[in-house]
């Protein structure tokens, strides 16, 4: 059994095979991995917010994707990642209740994952697979040793990408 | 001191909610006094059993004065509990139905308007609430909306713990109040903080 490496909310984490990562009950928040193959190291970030400079407390770096995502990679090749080798799986974004409203703070999930998409973007670095928005919670594993992430929710079948 | 407020406001609210629910099953409930707690996010799920453990949310969102959103959150165990003692039926399958989802949702309804309804006295001040809105899911995914709220003001979120119960059996339920920035100025303010 590999080690299993907990992420909290707004939180993140690294590690390097047989070494793995999760992140339980991701709802409107996004679950970003960032991966290097060639090193088996991977990274990841479970964020809350999309913008830190729309916040006036924005001590927390894990809290907002642009943030986040730099201190993710800042943190990877502390490890011994190479920054250019860095391909990313994004999941999460949900929007967990049914508004059918346009209200800002209720489309939460969709901003988050539009966030870390545009700052992933910014960065150069490639998307490979995505599972987000819908209705549902989802709770994520990430294995540096195949590159493969599972995603698991209540009442569907594993997903892996 | 602010801390002390909102543990007095979660207080009397959840007092209220049990008078209400009292009231809809037509018997006594009785109820602990509220554990209040201010928990870092990353603690959050584990007030409830952990980020897997899953629970049914009822969300209402609040507009007027205050703004912001209030969710009243119980273990499935719990919800099936609440759904037989309004129905006096006894469900103990895996799934609602749809009268019982319904039923539920009504109750949720109720318990978080009543605690909706004595901050409202409390502070003067007129809340409008919108209609229940109900997931069920993971306890992780459904307080990361709540959460997130919180996460735009600061990193802890403040939650009240209430337990109800009724001839011995027990039914937690959680309260999470969350005023928008602006609107937590405007309680305090009203409450002469």
């Amino acid at each position: 059994m590999s080690v299993m490496i907990k992420v909290g909310m707004a939180d993140l984490n690294v590690c390097a095979a047989p070494e793995a990562l999760t992140t339980l009950g991701l709802g409107s928040c996004v679950g970003i991995v960032l991966y290097d193959s060639s090193t088996k190291t991977a990274g990841m970030v479970h964020v809350m917010l999309p913008d830190s400079t729309k916040i006036k407390n924005n001590e927390n770096v894990a809290k907002f994707a642009d943030t986040g995502i730099d201190a993710l990679i800042g943190k990877l090749i502390s490890i011994g990642a190479n920054r250019n080798r860095l391909i990313a799986k994004i999941a999460g974004g949900a929007q967990m209740f049914a508004f059918n409203s346009n209200n800002d703070m209720l489309r939460i999930g969709e901003r988050n994952t539009e966030a870390s998409k545009l700052k992933l973007q910014s960065l150069g670095i490639r998307i490979l697979a995505e599972d987000t928005g819908l209705d549902y919670g989802r709770t994520i594993e990430f294995y540096p040793e195949t590159g493969q992430l599972y995603i698991k929710s209540v009442g569907k079948p594993l997903k892996i990408l | 001191m602010q801390f002390d407020v909102l543990k007095e406001i979660g207080n009397i609210g959840a007092g209220n909610a049990t008078t209400a629910l009292s009231t809809m099953i037509n018997g006594k409930v009785d109820m602990c006094v509220p554990k209040v707690a201010l928990l870092e996010f990353k603690e959050l799920p584990d007030m409830v059993g952990g980020a897997e453990n899953i629970v049914v949310g009822i969300l209402i969102t609040l507009e007027g004065e205050v703004n912001g959103m209030m969710m009243f959150m119980m273990e499935q165990k719990s919800a099936y509990h609440l759904v037989n003692l309004l129905m006096g039926n006894s469900v103990t399958n895996e799934n609602f139905t749809e009268m019982e989802l319904s039923a539920l949702k009504e109750i949720g309804n109720i318990i978080a308007g009543a605690y909706l309804s004595s901050l409202s006295t409390l502070i003067n001040i007129r809340i409008d609430a919108s209609v229940p809105y109900m997931s069920i899911d993971m306890a992780g995914a459904i307080l990361s909306v709540p959460a997130i709220e919180f996460g735009k003001v600061g990193d802890k979120a403040l939650i009240i713990e209430t337990q109800f119960s009724k001839d011995d059996s027990d039914v937690n339920g959680y309260f999470i109040l969350i005023p928008t920035r602006e609107s937590y100025d405007v309680i305090l303010t009203s409450l002469g903080l």
